[in-house]
């Protein structure tokens, strides 16, 4: 038994946890004991990650484990993580365990609301650790259902409509893919859903023809792309992010959209690198639009929630935007990004969520003065708006720096305009933050009933500290985080930049 | 003559065994002679069933030694794959038999409950001719013994307009569709002069067109038993009439065996002329899946949900026909077995709802069902997400081994299409879910217990739903039956 299956296993042990649990509190008590877990594992897994490439583990995939699962179609059950995946990991683990204290008075029906965000833990942990493309594709759909519910019943506003656009959208997307996995597996020969051997061409598994290369790389990127809000089919994601409950934005906005790029670098561009330096114009101009549409939608809206939500499509098209410049610093940027981004917009969601259940409105407009009202959230939210506009000493910083620098790093106009074009969307991002700062949180409170609301609860505040530690971690000290993610990342693309 | 191949039709003996235990049983034990009442006998069937579908599995224990076994000069073969086919059509009967106890339960069907049983396994013995057919003549008396008394079992709502009109509707088509089946029959004979199967195909050649016109009758005949479109046009309304219980063994038994049957006939006998026929389903498959999710989506009576469903799914269940490989009829199988589970979960849940409610089978009844029944709507959500194919449950690793195979024997835009169908299916099972979690009511269907058959069934069902699909032991040994066929 590898101990990387523990990702799977302890979900799994949760759900049944909670199956038996009779009471709120024996329902938190599985939560918190199984989220610690995981997030102790993942801690665990990242040093004793470190320690092993330190200590001279150049493997492309460590703690690599596999077994026959469909013999008949060469699936297998099959594990490893690299650097990326390490990253995403624990990124994973601190959100679930930060969601599960912002979830603490969820009502009505804790327990079947923690069943199925346990669900949807157990699909984003498996998804990270497969190296088999059944396997992944499979974790990537258990993810993506448990949403339904969650927005459906559990959520606010339209919450019908937008729980139905969102799983629609997102599944239309991964009938795309499946048809893409296909054609790789047979592509390929149809020997082997091994991720690595398809793309170092070993066990069985031969070079996929460039005519289908082109075929399938679009399917899988726009598959996978759909959950990491490419233009134009980013529109589920304002929708579902404002009627979703806050532990679900979080996951969602903090975790599940990082699926997507993951996805996309890990099978579209390693798989198909020959298609992917041919066509990714196509996809680099979609994502330069996501992110400055992204940014300027954020500008116009009044709903907090759709003020995050369109900056996390500009911020999430930033991460495909890195990932298709296809250099080493600009691809590490990429998976900065999806870290900090996911830390970032998890806590942004919180914050919004406790500034909510407070007010009962997200209308920016009608808020003023909170600052005094809620020293604490505010201030919190004050940082969170900081990170987001990728002020330096936080993670957004350090991420947006290096996919900047590597895009500029492609010599041509093309490339350069359209970074050019991106950067513009952090001044945009510094309008709608300040603005909405500036007035939710300074000036005089006039609203009454604001007047005698109360500040954080203990749970509250410890689910905030930690993501802004995490967030401050990272600004501070990027290098070690930054080095392991790009150790795993250059081999790849200069195995993606040696196939033209 | 020789005796002894009749042991080769072990199963089809020991099923007759059952029917005829079962309506001598009936004569004394229907109604008790104190009281005059009904008595339910509901444990016998069952039990009888179980035993005869372990002995029928007694042959696969050890696969290695299984071989082709014919009877009366290859007019009946039996393969291993036709005995797994048959033991899954068991399992659904079996668990077809526990819905129906609740509904025999009534004080007015008591008394013909007898019956009821005989007449579903005659038509079981039908489609065991049907799968283990050589010879066409065969298969079609399978055919008939599976269709004839179907009518009666429709009809079976003795009092009920809408149970009669959809029997008259069945029937009528039932017969014609006979007709073109026969009529395709006799112009093989014309053209070969023989109608066993193995001896057939070297005489079937793409240029005769005779031959094609067979071809497309048989598909037309065929298609009515699976309800591809457009053969579904009694579909909807004999579901909808029909009583609960008949209606998940219509969707789900006989449907199994007949897409078998096509299979094996495509394979053994028009195998020449293959491409034809894939051009042919590659149309009806079209159709199939895309009206019936169209159709399904404006839908209020679950049970006509139920049929374009079922519709539907059978367009998935053919795709496995293309190419006609051996990967393809693993996959049919296997699909066979995983849609078993769901959908007969779904019909458990339905009937019991419409017993317990006073005959509620609307969709908009099931509002607010979470609230008054949340284990139930638990399990009708396990059973739609499996039918809409969403993993981890079954009908994911069916659908996506379904594709697989079409894939590989080079159907991609096939593909595309029916996995673009997924979506909207995935919309409308989806719509059940909502009206059970989200929408909310003033007058829910109140809280009830189902009987312990309908919760071993649901057990049963929900076992499949969620294991047949995680262990991969199932695929594994369907698959090794597949390459001889």
């Amino acid at each position: 038994m590898n101990f990387l299956s523990l990702f799977v296993l302890i979900p799994l042990l949760m759900l049944l946890g909670l199956w038996l649990a009779k009471g709120v509190k024996a329902v938190r008590g599985v939560m918190v004991v199984g989220s610690s877990l995981l997030l102790v594992l993942a801690t665990y897994l990242t040093i004793d990650f470190l320690a092993q490439r330190a200590g001279g583990n150049t493997a492309e995939m460590l703690y690599q484990a596999s077994f026959t699962w469909f013999e008949p179609l060469n699936i297998s059950y099959r594990v490893g993580v690299d650097g990326i995946s390490v990253a995403m990991l624990l990124l994973s683990a601190v959100i679930v365990f930060t969601g599960t204290f912002v979830s603490w008075k969820l009502s009505p029906n804790l327990k079947d609301y923690f069943l199925w965000f346990t669900l949807l833990s157990m699909g984003v942990f498996g998804f990270f650790i497969s190296i088999d493309m059944f396997m992944m594709f499979m974790f990537y759909e258990i993810a993506l259902i448990p949403m339904y519910l969650l927005i459906g019943v559990w959520g606010t506003g339209q919450k019908e409509y937008s729980a139905m656009k969102l799983t629609l959208m997102l599944m239309g997307g991964s009938a795309f893919l499946m048809l893409g996995i296909f054609g790789i597996f047979y592509g390929a020969g149809g020997q082997t859903m091994n991720i690595l051997d398809i793309a170092n061409h070993t066990g069985g598994a031969h070079a996929i023809d460039f005519a289908g290369q082109c075929i399938w790389f679009p399917l899988t990127f726009v598959g996978f792309g759909v959950l990491g809000a490419l233009f134009p089919f980013h529109t589920w994601s304002p929708d579902g992010h404002a009627s979703a409950p806050t532990a679900v934005s979080m996951l969602h906005a903090g975790v599940l959209m990082k699926l997507g790029g993951y996805g996309c670098f890990r099978i579209a561009i390693f798989l198909l690198p020959e298609a992917a330096n041919e066509l990714n114009w196509i996809f680099l101009i979609l994502t330069g639009i996501s992110v400055v549409y992204g940014a300027m939608s954020a500008c116009v809206q009044t709903d907090l929630k759709y003020i995050n939500a369109y900056s996390s499509v500009s911020h999430c098209g930033l991460v495909l935007f890195g990932i298709l410049m296809l250099t080493t610093t600009s691809t590490t940027g990429a998976v900065l990004q999806m870290l900090s981004h996911g830390l970032m917009t998890a806590l942004f969601f919180a914050l919004i969520g406790m500034i909510y259940g407070r007010t009962h409105t997200r209308d920016v407009r009608l808020m003023t003065g909170l600052m005094q009202i809620m020293p604490f959230l505010g201030v919190c939210f004050v940082i969170a708006g900081l990170a987001n506009l990728g002020l330096p000493g936080l993670s957004g910083f350090v991420a947006e720096m290096s996919i900047f620098v590597g895009s500029f790093q492609n010599a041509d106009t093309f490339h350069r305009v359209l970074t050019v074009m991106a950067t513009c969307s952090i001044v945009v991002a510094a309008v709608y933050i300040l603005r909405m700062v500036g007035k939710m949180l300074y000036g005089v409170c006039t609203d009454e009933h604001h007047l005698k609301l109360t500040d954080a609860t203990w749970e509250e505040r410890f689910a905030v500290i930690c993501l802004i530690a995490c967030i401050a971690g990272i600004g501070l000290f990027p290098s070690w985080i930054s080095s392991m993610i790009s150790d795993s990342v250059a081999p790849i693309i200069d195995a993606v930049k040696q196939a033209i | 003559m020789d005796y002894s191949q009749f042991l080769n039709m072990g199963q089809e003996l020991s099923l007759l065994a059952v029917i005829l235990i079962l309506f001598v049983a009936d004569l004394f034990m229907c109604t008790d002679r104190k009281s005059g009442k009904g008595v339910l006998n509901t444990p016998l069937p069952v039990i009888l069933l179980t035993v005869h579908t372990l002995l029928g599995l007694a042959p696969l224990v050890c696969p290695c030694c299984v071989a082709d076994a014919t009877a009366f000069g290859g007019m009946y073969v039996s393969s291993a794959m036709a005995v797994v086919v048959k033991t899954i059509l068991n399992v659904g009967t079996v668990i077809v038999f526990l819905t129906a106890h609740e509904w025999l339960k009534q004080p007015d069907m008591a008394n013909k409950q007898g019956e009821y049983y005989t007449l579903t396994l005659f038509t079981l013995l039908g489609m065991y001719f049907m799968v283990s057919a050589g010879h066409f003549l065969m298969f079609f008396i399978g055919l008939e013994l599976a269709s004839v008394p179907m009518t009666a079992l429709i009809a079976y709502s003795k009092k009920s307009q809408e149970s009669a009109e959809a029997a008259a509707k069945y029937i009528l088509t039932a017969l014609f569709s006979s007709g073109l089946m026969l009529y395709g029959i006799s112009l093989i004979y014309g053209t070969t002069g023989t109608l066993y199967f193995d001896q057939i195909a070297p005489q079937i050649h793409a240029t005769n067109l005779v031959q094609l016109a067979a071809l497309v009758l048989f598909i037309g005949g065929i298609g009515f038993k699976i309800s591809l479109v457009p053969f579904h046009l009694w579909t909807a309304d004999a579901y909808q009439g029909a009583p609960t219980t008949v209606t998940s063994y219509l969707s789900v038994i006989s449907k199994g065996a007949a897409a078998f049957v096509l299979f094996v006939v495509l394979y053994k006998v028009f195998a020449p002329i293959i491409d034809q026929a894939n051009l042919l389903f590659f149309w009806i498959i079209i159709f199939s899946i895309t009206l019936a999710n169209i159709f399904a989506v404006r839908q209020n009576n679950i049970k006509r949900f139920m049929a374009f469903s079922a519709i539907s799914q059978a367009g998935y269940l053919v795709l496995g026909v293309m190419g006609a490989t051996p990967q393809g009829l693993t996959a049919i199988v296997y699909y066979l077995l995983v849609y078993m589970a769901a959908n007969l979960g779904v019909f458990l849940i339905i009937s019991i709802t419409e017993q317990r409610s006073g005959g509620k089978v609307n969709i908009s009844d099931y509002d607010g069902f979470y609230r008054t029944n949340p284990k139930l709507s638990f399990l009708m959500t396990l059973c739609l997400f499996s039918l809409a194919g969403i993993p981890p449950f079954a009908g994911f690793f069916s659908k996506f081994f379904m594709f697989m195979a079409a894939f590989k024997a080079g159907f991609v835009v096939l593909v595309l299409i029916a996995l673009v169908n997924t979506v909207i299916s995935l919309y409308y099972y989806l719509l059940i879910v909502k009206a059970m979690y989200i929408i909310p009511s003033d007058e829910p269907i109140p809280t009830f217990k189902s009987d312990g058959y309908t919760k071993l069934g649901l057990a049963l069902c929900t076992l499949g739903v969620v294991l047949i699909g995680i262990i991969s032991w199932f695929y594994s040994y369907i698959d090794q039956f597949s390459f001889g066929l």
